[in-house]
């Protein structure tokens, strides 16, 4: 038997079906958020928020995390310049090394670290010798931010620096400037808005880091403990707590992504203001 | 080229030099950075540094001498651009914006990269015309880079013809046009080229063109070669010559006739003729028609011919 159906009527079915499709998946994925939200004490959350316990976590959380973002800066950015501009043999082989962190499960960072660092690890007698402990520090906090959270920015940097049209810099160079005035005065604010982005995609990460924290640094409350850890840590104890925490992280990650999304289309918008040819102001319009 | 003057690439050998002092040698192992080397370089697209105004655009060049960048502003004529954004400029004005960046720092030597190619056909003639007035007024050495000779008859008093990174021939322009030395400069500079035959005939020789006709030369030469003799220099006849005298003329049918004002150009046979309208052998130009046209053999110049060169 041939069942024949309109054309018209297969389209319809067709959007059904991909609209079907989109409503379980965007359901799906806002139903924790939405369920945060309904099961927070909303109304107590500025007490909790005041709570010496959660006081101590995000003192830990923003520490650990200016430090970290300052070295991820610090040396990211220099390393993306050079990684933008030279070409090298084992350039690419450095460039997926700087990326790697990106795709290694955060346990297996964790563990590297552990390896890297630990009193019997790799670099353990002389850190000894030194007098230097980093595990279950809060530099070990630091580190594992680092290591999980550069990807995010350098690999940004690298692209925001390549897109530099090279012209630029080459004209600096003819106009007396040196390779540091040059990098300081064109390469370094052309390339600021791709910057900022990847800065604020790795600040997210650093903010959300837990498995290699808890494994490099452990769940210590006033010492390694960072907000992530604290839920974790306040699951059995104080659920509404942890709740809280949960809260306080959407809203920051939201407001993260929303500022992301800002400079992105600032970008954009600078960028095709300023490059096309306007027609010539002497020509009657 | 000019990348390796200014410093920007480096050459595999050779040497470069300003008033004696090396900025780049490649056997002594001498390279200047480019900031050591007093160059202005304008840019074919301009490159202006978007993120800054014009005004800083200029100040770029000249650190820390706002008096300087004042007088510039006011000699191009963009002092009132000075606080605009490069992205807002027309193509005249980022290159007069280049231009005063790029004389900020005092260069010793200006180099411009195909200067006029990013302009439009409107604001061309007359930038032309500007930009040579300021060459001239700055009394600098300057270098530029064209695809038109034209723009070379404008500009500059020497050129150099570079073909595939070899220089064919150098020399004040007016000689390029007059004298060239082969068969694709003569065609650059806007020269007819026909290729011929020569057979040497006594003290000269006799040019066979391709069609059978002949002419006469002073120079002697055998084999293939290039007749080059600029449009204006050849001279349209009423009438068909009487035999033998005068010597050298061609028959041929008149094609491309284009009268502008009081100039008429057009093509008998091969042969590009350029004269003027007074000129009474003008009006038998007739589209399609057949005309004669006389090739003064003392402005004939004989140049080899490579096949590849052979066909225009």
């Amino acid at each position: 038997m041939h069942l024949s159906v309109p054309p018209a009527t297969r389209r319809a079915g067709f959007t059904a079906l991909l609209a079907l499709a989109a409503g379980i998946s965007l359901a799906f994925l806002a139903l924790p958020v939405v369920a945060l939200f309904t099961e927070a004490p909303l109304g107590q959350i500025p007490d909790l928020l005041s709570d010496p316990v959660l006081q101590e976590i995000l003192a830990v959380t923003l520490r650990t995390n200016l430090i970290a973002n300052a070295l991820i800066l610090l040396l990211g950015t220099p390393t993306a310049y050079l990684l933008a501009t030279r070409r090298f043999p084992g350039r690419a082989i450095l460039v997926t090394l700087v990326e790697l962190p990106l795709v290694l499960p955060p346990a297996v960072a964790g563990i590297g670290l552990l390896a890297a660092f630990s009193a019997g690890g790799l670099l353990g007698p002389p850190l000894e010798e030194a007098g230097i402990v980093i595990p279950f520090t809060e530099w070990a906090v630091v580190l594992a931010i680092t290591f999980v959270a550069s990807p995010f920015y350098v690999r940004q940097a690298i692209a925001a620096f390549e897109a530099v049209d090279p012209r630029l810099p080459d004209a600096a160079r003819t106009l007396g400037a040196g390779p540091a005035r040059t990098f300081l005065r064109v390469s370094l604010p052309l390339a600021a808005g791709g910057l900022l982005a990847g800065w604020v995609l790795a600040f997210a990460r650093g903010v959300g880091e837990f498995g290699a924290t808890i494994m490099f640094a452990g769940n210590v409350l006033g010492v390694t403990q960072t907000l992530p850890l604290g839920i974790y840590e306040q699951l059995d104890s104080n659920f509404d707590l942890a709740l809280a925490i949960g809260v306080l992280l959407v809203i920051l990650s939201a407001a993260v992504l929303l500022i992301y999304k800002l400079i992105s289309s600032w970008r954009s918008s600078i960028s095709t203001s300023t490059f096309p040819f306007r027609p010539s102001r002497s020509l009657p319009r | 080229m000019l990348r390796a003057i200014a410093g920007l690439a480096r050459p595999s050998r050779g040497h470069i030099k300003l008033d004696g002092r090396p900025w780049f040698d490649a056997d002594a192992g001498v390279s200047l950075p480019p900031e050591e080397r007093s160059v202005g370089l304008v840019f074919q697209d301009y490159a202006l540094f978007p993120h800054l105004s014009v005004r800083k655009n200029v100040a770029f060049g000249a650190r820390s001498d706002p008096a300087r960048v004042d007088e510039l502003l006011e000699r191009l004529q963009i002092s009132q651009l000075a606080r605009a954004n490069p992205g807002t400029l027309s193509g005249g004005e980022r290159q007069r914006v280049a231009l005063a960046r790029a004389l900020a720092r005092r260069p010793r030597v200006l180099l411009l990269d195909e200067p006029l190619s990013a302009l439009d056909a409107h604001t061309r003639a007359e930038i032309k015309v500007q930009l040579r007035e300021l060459l001239d007024e700055l009394a600098l050495p300057a270098i530029f880079i064209s695809h038109d000779f034209r723009d070379a008859v404008a500009l500059a008093d020497r050129a150099a013809v570079i073909v595939g990174g070899t220089i064919r021939q150098v020399g004040p322009v007016e000689s390029l046009a007059r004298r060239p030395t082969d068969a694709f400069v003569a065609a650059l500079t806007g020269n007819n080229v026909l290729r011929t035959i020569a057979t040497p005939n006594g003290a000269g020789s006799t040019l066979t063109l391709e069609d059978g006709q002949q002419l006469r030369v002073p120079a002697r030469a055998s084999g293939p070669v290039g007749l080059v003799i600029a449009p204006g220099d050849v001279r349209v006849l009423a009438e068909r010559p009487p035999d033998g005298s005068p010597t050298n003329a061609l028959r041929g049918v008149v094609s491309g006739l284009t009268r502008l004002g009081s100039r008429v150009e057009a093509r008998v046979g091969r042969v590009d003729v350029e004269c003027r309208s007074e000129d009474p052998a003008s009006t038998h130009l007739e589209p399609g028609g057949e005309a004669w046209v006389q090739l003064p053999e003392d402005a004939i110049t004989v140049v080899p011919l490579e096949e590849a060169e052979a066909g225009r």
